[in-house]
């Protein structure tokens, strides 16, 4: 029997929980773009369907300064704090 | 080294004929470490039968031998009565910091070391047998002492042996391990396994098992358990050990070591940015270029084929920091590693600046460091290195305008001001810049930034290609930027140069970058602490 070392970082991964669905969307939604090109016409189409389709929400937009980047704690602090649901759009 | 007064550590070993003893037994104790095969421990077997006989009715005499085997030996050939306890684990001998056999120690019957011998010196043992006499008011050991030798060395302890001393360290209750051990079962292959848990980077590992990590963690000063970084995606903890796994699997000698974690921690900071360096689509990857003196010091290449294989110091490097990033801050690709292509630089690219053989200052010192610190610098770059042919400029401004028209190419001739490019001169094509005297690294820039120059309207997208600035922008441009050229750098230090390669061929390199600055990738130098 051989015994070696774990190189990684030992996490057991957490199965994630999917939030209830109560059946209907209302409250408040966060778009988030993550300044990908065209993430913003995406988001634009998304606002104004949605707006249409579910009057009873009141729709934030927010950005990431970069793609490249994890959004900084402090947005996503803030969209949790603001919001009901979030949209991330990536686009090209 | 004196151990006077240390508190020993207790033991529980089995004697020849299979009864426990313990230490330590509330009585003064008189421990002797042997093996058989030492001669001056078989000069020594009747004294310290003779101590057992004349003191062992008042204090523990225990006789610690280092083979199962031997010390059945000795028991016979030396008829011995005196308990021979086995050590053939090695542990006791091990804890106990047993470099020599004979060592002959007398502790006080709390387990405390009143006084340590090595070897054989006849003067000491007979004034230890005189002291316990008077001491326990017994009669001193029944020894002719003029039938032995003045002074006699030991010999090694098995405990010591390089071969089995890595496991006993790694075993032992101080042991600088902590990662999870993880049992591959005798039936199972240890090299399919880790391709099974998804460790690799397609290409075998050597397995980190618990002795050769120990072995790599000589390499630093540093406490196994200190964090040094913490790597996205999944922001996982790299500790020294951890960046010790990697660097065992990936081959490293211990000595390489301290580059790894320079250049792990010099990815982690936010201005490198790995997470995005490791998830972008363009197949982005860390180039590490090493300076200083540790260059020579673990034989890393920095001449021929300096960017190619064959040398273990910059091909294992390179790869241990790529398996750090992947194990244990699980960036792999189909998961938040993106690349469309990838490129082969994903496996390992490491090399060091032939610092002797350019007229500049190298890399680091330019980038504030001292000349005699060792450091590593890691770059961003999604290609490379692409050849610069040049074997006909005969002066440094048409050289340098050869680096200018290939640097022109990165990415696309048509995409300006977005990323950064590392230069790597060859020799030869150093001898050309400086044929007709002082050329400097920043003449080299500027002479780039001159030649890739473009009128802004042959930046265009067009029929021909749809890279390049689109129509409505260009239209929106006041008249003098529409009439303006653009340089393919924002400034000239996002060109960074280097020298290496062998003397001959007129070859330079270069790597293409990523999105330099904040929104991407900006270059990081670390110091190298050995």
């Amino acid at each position: 029997m051989t015994t070696i070392l774990d190189p990684t970082d030992e996490r057991v991964p957490v199965a994630r929980q999917l939030s209830p669905r109560t059946g209907e969307i209302v409250g408040r939604l966060a778009l988030l773009d993550i300044s990908k090109p065209k993430g913003s016409l995406l988001l634009d189409r998304f606002e104004s369907t949605l707006q249409q389709r579910l009057p009873g929400i009141t729709i934030n937009r927010y950005a990431k300064p970069t793609f490249t980047k994890p959004a900084p704690d402090e947005l996503r602090r803030e969209i949790k704090a603001q919001n009901d649901f979030v949209i991330e759009a990536l686009a090209d | 080294m004196s151990k006077a007064h240390n508190l020993l550590p207790a033991f529980s070993l089995k004697n020849n004929i299979g009864e426990d003893i313990s230490f330590p037994n509330n009585r003064q104790s008189l421990i002797c470490f042997v093996k058989e095969d030492c001669p001056t421990c078989k000069t020594v077997m009747p004294i310290l039968e003779a101590c057992y006989k004349a003191f062992g009715d008042s204090i523990d005499v225990h006789l610690v031998g280092q083979t199962h085997a031997g010390n059945l030996q000795l028991v016979k050939q030396f008829n011995l009565s005196a308990p021979m306890l086995d050590d053939s684990s090695l542990k006791v001998s091990f804890a106990y910091d047993v470099e020599i056999v004979p060592t002959l120690i007398r502790s006080d019957q709390e387990g405390r070391e009143i006084e340590r011998q090595e070897g054989f010196v006849r003067e000491d043992w007979q004034n230890l047998c005189t002291t316990l006499s008077n001491d326990l008011g017994l009669p001193a050991p029944e020894v002719d002492w003029e039938q032995f030798p003045e002074w006699r060395p030991g010999c090694g302890s098995l405990s010591v042996d390089p071969l089995i001393a890595d496991r006993l360290q790694a075993e032992a209750e101080n042991s600088p391990l902590r990662a999870r051990k993880i049992e591959i079962a005798a039936a199972d292959d240890e090299f399919e396994f880790m391709f099974d848990q998804g460790f690799t980077d397609g290409l075998p590992l050597v397995p980190p098992t618990p002795e050769r990590v120990v072995r790599m963690l000589t390499g630093t000063r540093r406490d196994s358990q200190e964090v040094v970084a913490i790597v996205p995606p999944n922001m996982g903890d790299a500790t020294i050990e951890k960046i010790a796994i990697n660097a065992v699997m990936a081959g490293c000698k211990p000595e390489y070591l301290p580059v790894v974690i320079a250049a792990l921690e010099a990815v982690c900071t936010d201005e490198f940015n790995i997470h995005g360096v490791m998830a972008t689509t363009m197949g982005a990857s860390p180039v590490m270029v090493v300076n200083g003196p540790i260059r020579e010091r673990i034989g890393m290449n920095m001449k021929l084929s300096a960017l190619g294989q064959g040398s273990r110091a910059n091909a294992t490097t390179g790869r241990a920091l790529r398996l750090a990033i992947r194990n244990i801050g699980g960036a792999k690709p189909g998961g938040t590693e993106r690349p469309t292509l990838g490129n082969p630089m994903k496996f390992t690219m490491c090399f060091a600046e032939w610092e002797e053989r350019s007229p500049w200052d190298p890399l680091h010192v330019e980038r504030g460091f001292k000349k005699e610190d060792s450091t590593v610098t890691l770059l961003c770059m999604t290609s490379g290195p692409t050849l610069i042919v040049d074997q006909t400029s005969l002066t440094a401004p048409q050289l340098a305008g050869s680096f200018g028209l290939a640097l022109a190419n990165v990415h696309h001739p048509k995409a300006y001001m977005g990323s950064d490019a590392l230069l790597v001169i060859c020799p030869e094509h150093i001898d050309t810049l400086l044929k007709d005297g002082h050329y400097s690294k920043e003449d080299v820039r500027n002479r780039i930034l001159e030649v890739s120059k473009r009128p802004v309207k042959e930046l265009l997208a067009d029929e021909l290609s749809g890279v390049g600035i689109p129509a409505d922008r260009f239209a929106a441009m006041p008249e003098e930027m529409q009439e303006a050229s653009l340089a393919k750098f924002r400034s000239p230090a996002d060109i960074h140069i280097v020298v290496a390669g062998s003397d001959a061929g007129k070859f330079s390199g270069a790597f293409h970058g990523w999105v330099t600055g904040p929104m991407g990738s900006i270059v990081v130098t670390r110091k190298i602490e050995e």
